[in-house]
């Protein structure tokens, strides 16, 4: 609503300014600085960017402002009660001004004399309380809606009163010397920095929300009990107990991952690189044209695909071929694959990667100078030797960038693990059994409901940050390294 | 390699040209290995790629078919509000007995006796759970239908449903399937007559989340989908574009230009679980924010696609020339006019092409939304960004989760709806591609 009534004035802004500078330009524009339109957008920048901003500020602080005032009149004891307690009394306060909103004028002020038969009156009219409200909170709830409605006529006040005072002022100071189409220029200039830090702040986000989180778990957990612990056993405590008799060791999730991401690798190097090999050396235009972007299409289908497809298909295929496999040798029809295993999981995610290390390689290969190419076939070599012993050396160090970038990515690969991994945390090296990923372990942590104050739910803040630190320093290192490669050639 | 000298048909050692062995055949094999390792590759990526499309669309495309039980029903008053109280009580038309009048319905097109306690047990089992619904809307609807009867259509169980696609195999012993072999008789029989059908499955598009499978659909992750893609269109293109334009056009180089231009690129390759993670921490447990709601499932994938709209922003605008810019300068535009009036327009399809594939990448997202509470039992239309809802990969998660043999059915016809959506997009950003690229 407020923002309506700011852009409305910012509007209305806008078609003044044009129209002065039009009037004060006397019907031939080059009197004037600028083009009208930059005067109209000034008046209207002048009139809607503070009244925004002091809005802004304005709903950030005063939840915390009014919230001290209730605070401010509660009783002693209920002051000296336990900050838990406190918060759990304040959510029934919000609950009473909910509800009291729903009554009439009459209702509240018989409910402010007998708060006993509050909560039954709002049961009645559909509003739930958790607990038995006071006398005091009755009288707090109150407050609070006598606060937060004339909090809302304040803000209501001033932010109109900003936005006009801006675009008076800035109408007033409209002249045919005023150069309106720099100030404007500027603001854009300004919001055009603002949007590239958000980059910067996505960034700072990260590290600092799984920072704090992190930091509490560690108060819970000693650091060196979760990064060499060897036993992953979060055992759920019962909501509220916080209780960490659960061992939080990440050494057997750490395996997973990168036993998984190896099996993946396994699969996704040598079928990538080959393909980018000869879609790079061999292939006609044409075949190329068609066979690159199908392989890119494997990129394109969403990993919970990957996983419905692991889950359903490839992992009771394997089952049920190893079952045969050990019929025909041993006479003995066990299946030793499992439908979840580190196989099947390592095998579908091999699948998905194909097209990140076909591409990147394929774009490294060819940026290889065409000179060493007609060299090494000028001397006599058949391509394949071209490729094995010029091309290849000389793109060494990119197509190494490039594994690198498509590891990072089987590292924090979610959705496969989730559905084809298994959740047994298992230190073993049988990739016929389940294992499971810190990935699987961050959902496991995260999903269905959860307080933040349990190590168990800390837990995953903290096998985020060890996600992050490790994807890190791969893209790091490998954005090097091509980089480093790049400059070689150009 | 005309001719092959052998030993064995020249005394060689009598020649004094001897070819010298340069291991051309060899070689040459060399070369072909090579080549087929290779052609190998391509075929292993296509042919899992076909295998996997195969598979879902093989096990998928029975879903957006329903077995539908068209018959007769008799709203008898005596079932519904026998003692008619229902002007007094608005409660009654609510709570009726409905199941009974389908279950009745359906027995007397089959000719049980109604007193038949095991029969009429198993007929009943024939029907979806969702059939008291659909008949009470009917009713409350329109109480003008009480007494009458009227053909209705519907809904049956998910089991039978299975078994009449022939999803169930009938030469398991009976007591190891989920459907009788007297249903199976009943359900032979209703299909000769033509009163049990497959008919257009509508439901999957419309209906929300639900424990039983044939009444479930992807409606509410739709809606949230929708919801979740409108709030990265809106928030991350100009966010996107605008960083773009100054890292592109103003940006001085110096130390903080190449620490955000390192960052972005590292941004885009951070697992997509740490977004879920950070919008976790940040939007619900610091800002509050309520769960489950589309509008933090819309910004974590904001931020999730901003790197890639930038690096795709920025190289559609390295590829406008130089000449434009300095056209426009030299006729006095200035900067910011060069830019938004000249140079941006003519990024526009690469831009949008970005966008669009990000837009795409962030569709099938589905790891960041687990964290932050989309898997959620919704059976409710969303109104607002704000309300709880699912998203479609979210869907297809839990119900990739589900045992029921009808659920693998709807997991696979979700996923072929949500492989549509990533097709039509992706084929927008082609056409857009070829129709408005420019080659400079």
């Amino acid at each position: 609503m407020l923002l309506l009534t700011t852009a409305v004035i910012a509007i209305l802004g806008y078609l003044a300014g044009t129209r002065r500078a039009l009037a004060l330009s006397g019907g031939r524009s080059s009197n004037m600085h600028s083009r009208p339109g930059y005067y109209g957008s000034f008046v209207a920048v002048w009139a809607g960017l503070p009244a925004l901003l002091v809005l802004a500020i304005w709903l950030i602080v005063s939840p915390a402002v009014i919230n001290n005032v209730v605070r401010n009149d509660f009783p002693a004891d209920a002051l000296a009660e336990s900050a838990a307690t406190q918060s759990l009394n304040f959510g029934m306060i919000e609950g009473i001004a909910r509800g009291l909103n729903a009554l009439s004028a009459e209702e509240t002020a018989q409910a402010e004399r007998n708060p006993d038969e509050l909560r039954a009156l709002m049961g009645s009219r559909g509003v739930a309380i958790a607990g038995e409200p006071q006398p005091y909170m009755v009288k707090a709830a109150v407050d609070l809606n006598r606060l937060r409605a004339l909090n809302g006529w304040a803000t209501a006040f001033i932010v109109t009163l900003i936005a006009l005072i801006g675009g008076f002022v800035s109408y007033r100071m409209i002249k045919p010397r005023f150069r309106a189409r720099n100030r404007v220029e500027h603001v854009i200039l300004g919001s055009l920095i603002v949007a590239s830090s958000i980059a910067i702040l996505t960034t700072v986000g990260i590290v600092a929300s799984m920072l704090t989180e992190a930091t509490q778990f560690f108060h819970a957990v000693p650091a060196w009990e979760f990064f060499f612990g060897t036993v992953w056993d979060p055992r759920f405590a019962a909501a509220g107990s916080g209780g960490s008799e659960g061992q939080f060791g990440l050494i057997p999730l750490l395996l997973g991952t990168l036993y998984i991401g190896f099996v993946a690798m396994l699969f996704a190097v040598p079928v990538g690189l080959f393909s980018a090999i000869y879609m790079a050396e061999y292939a006609s235009p044409r075949l190329r044209a068609i066979v690159k972007p199908l392989l890119e299409v494997l990129a394109g289908i969403p990993t919970i695909v990957y996983g419905f497809f692991a889950l359903t298909t490839v992992g009771p295929f394997l089952r049920d071929i190893s079952a045969q496999i050990a019929g025909l040798t041993t006479g003995n029809y066990t299946s030793f694959i499992q439908a979840q295993s580190v196989l099947t999981a390592g095998f579908v995610m091999g699948i998905m990667l194909i097209p990140y290390v076909s591409s990147l390689s394929d774009d490294i290969i060819t940026a290889v100078p065409r000179a060493m190419r007609d060299g090494s076939l000028g001397l006599g070599a058949t391509r394949s030797e071209t490729v094995k012993r010029v091309i290849l050396p000389a793109a060494l160090p990119g197509i190494v960038g490039a594994i690198l970038m498509t590891a990072s990515r089987a590292i924090g690969e979610t959705m496969i693990v989730v559905l084809a991994a298994g959740v047994a945390a298992r230190m073993q090296l049988n990739p016929f059994e389940p294992m499971t990923t810190v990935t699987v372990k961050i959902v496991n942590q995260l999903t269905g409901d959860l307080e933040f104050t349990s190590p168990q739910t800390l837990v995953a803040f903290a096998l985020g940050i060890t996600l992050f630190a490790i994807t890190l320093c791969l893209n790091i290192y490998a954005l090097y390294i091509v980089r480093k490669y790049r400059e070689q050639y150009e | 390699m005309s001719q092959v000298v052998t030993p064995s048909a020249t005394p060689a050692a009598a020649r004094p040209r001897v070819r010298r062995d340069i291991g051309i055949k060899r070689r040459y094999a060399a070369e072909r290995r090579f080549r087929a390792y290779g052609i190998a590759a391509i075929l292993f990526g296509l042919v899992f790629l076909f295998m996997l499309l195969t598979s879902v669309v093989s096990k998928g495309y029975t879903a957006f078919q329903q077995t539908m039980i068209t018959v007769p029903i008799e709203f008898s008053e005596q079932v519904i509000d026998p003692n008619k109280e229902r002007a007094t009580n608005p409660q009654k038309l609510l709570t009726a007995n409905y199941p009974v009048l389908a279950r009745n319905a359906v027995a007397k097109v089959l000719g049980v006796a109604e007193n038949d306690r095991t029969k009429m047990r198993e007929v009943g089992q024939m029907l979806s759970d969702s059939v008291r619904a659909q008949l009470r809307d009917l009713v409350v609807a329109n109480p003008s239908i009480i007494g009458t009867t009227q053909s209705v259509r519907l809904l049956a169980a998910g089991d039978l449903d299975s078994a009449f696609k022939g999803q169930i195999d009938l030469d398991v012993t009976e007591s190891n399937r989920k459907i009788s072999d007297q249903q199976v008789g009943w359900m032979k029989q209703m299909a000769e007559a033509g009163t049990l059908a497959k008919h257009f499955n509508t439901g999957i598009f419309v209906n929300g989340a639900s424990s039983r499978p044939e009444a479930a659909g992807v409606g509410v992750a739709l809606i949230g989908s929708f919801y979740m893609m409108l709030i990265v269109l809106v928030l991350a293109l100009p966010i996107g574009v605008a960083a773009s334009i100054y890292l592109e056009e103003f940006a001085p180089k110096n130390r903080f230009t190449d620490l955000i231009e390192v960052n972005i690129n590292n941004l885009a390759a951070v697992p997509s679980i740490v977004y879920g993670l950070l919008g976790l921490a940040v939007f619900i447990n610091f800002m509050g924010l309520p769960r489950s709601a589309s509008l933090i499932g819309g910004l974590v994938l904001t931020l999730m696609t901003l790197p890639t709209i930038i690096i795709a922003t920025r190289a559609a605008l390295k590829a406008v020339p130089p000449s434009i810019r300095a056209a426009a300068l030299g006729l006095g535009a200035s900067k910011m006019q060069t830019i938004f009036h000249h140079v941006l327009p003519l990024a526009m399809p690469g831009i949008l092409t970005g966008t669009i594939i990000g837009l795409a990448h962030a569709l099938g997202e589905t790891a960041p939304l687990l964290l932050i509470g989309m898997v959620a039992f919704v059976a409710n239309y969303p109104t607002t960004p704000l309300d709880p809802s699912t998203a479609l990969p979210v869907q297809i998660y839990m119900w990739a989760n589900e045992a029921e043999r009808a659920f693998v059915e709807r997991t696979s016809g979700a996923i072929i709806i949500l492989l549509l959506f990533l097709i039509a997009m992706n084929v927008g950003a082609i056409l857009l591609r070829r129709r408005f690229e420019r080659r400079w």
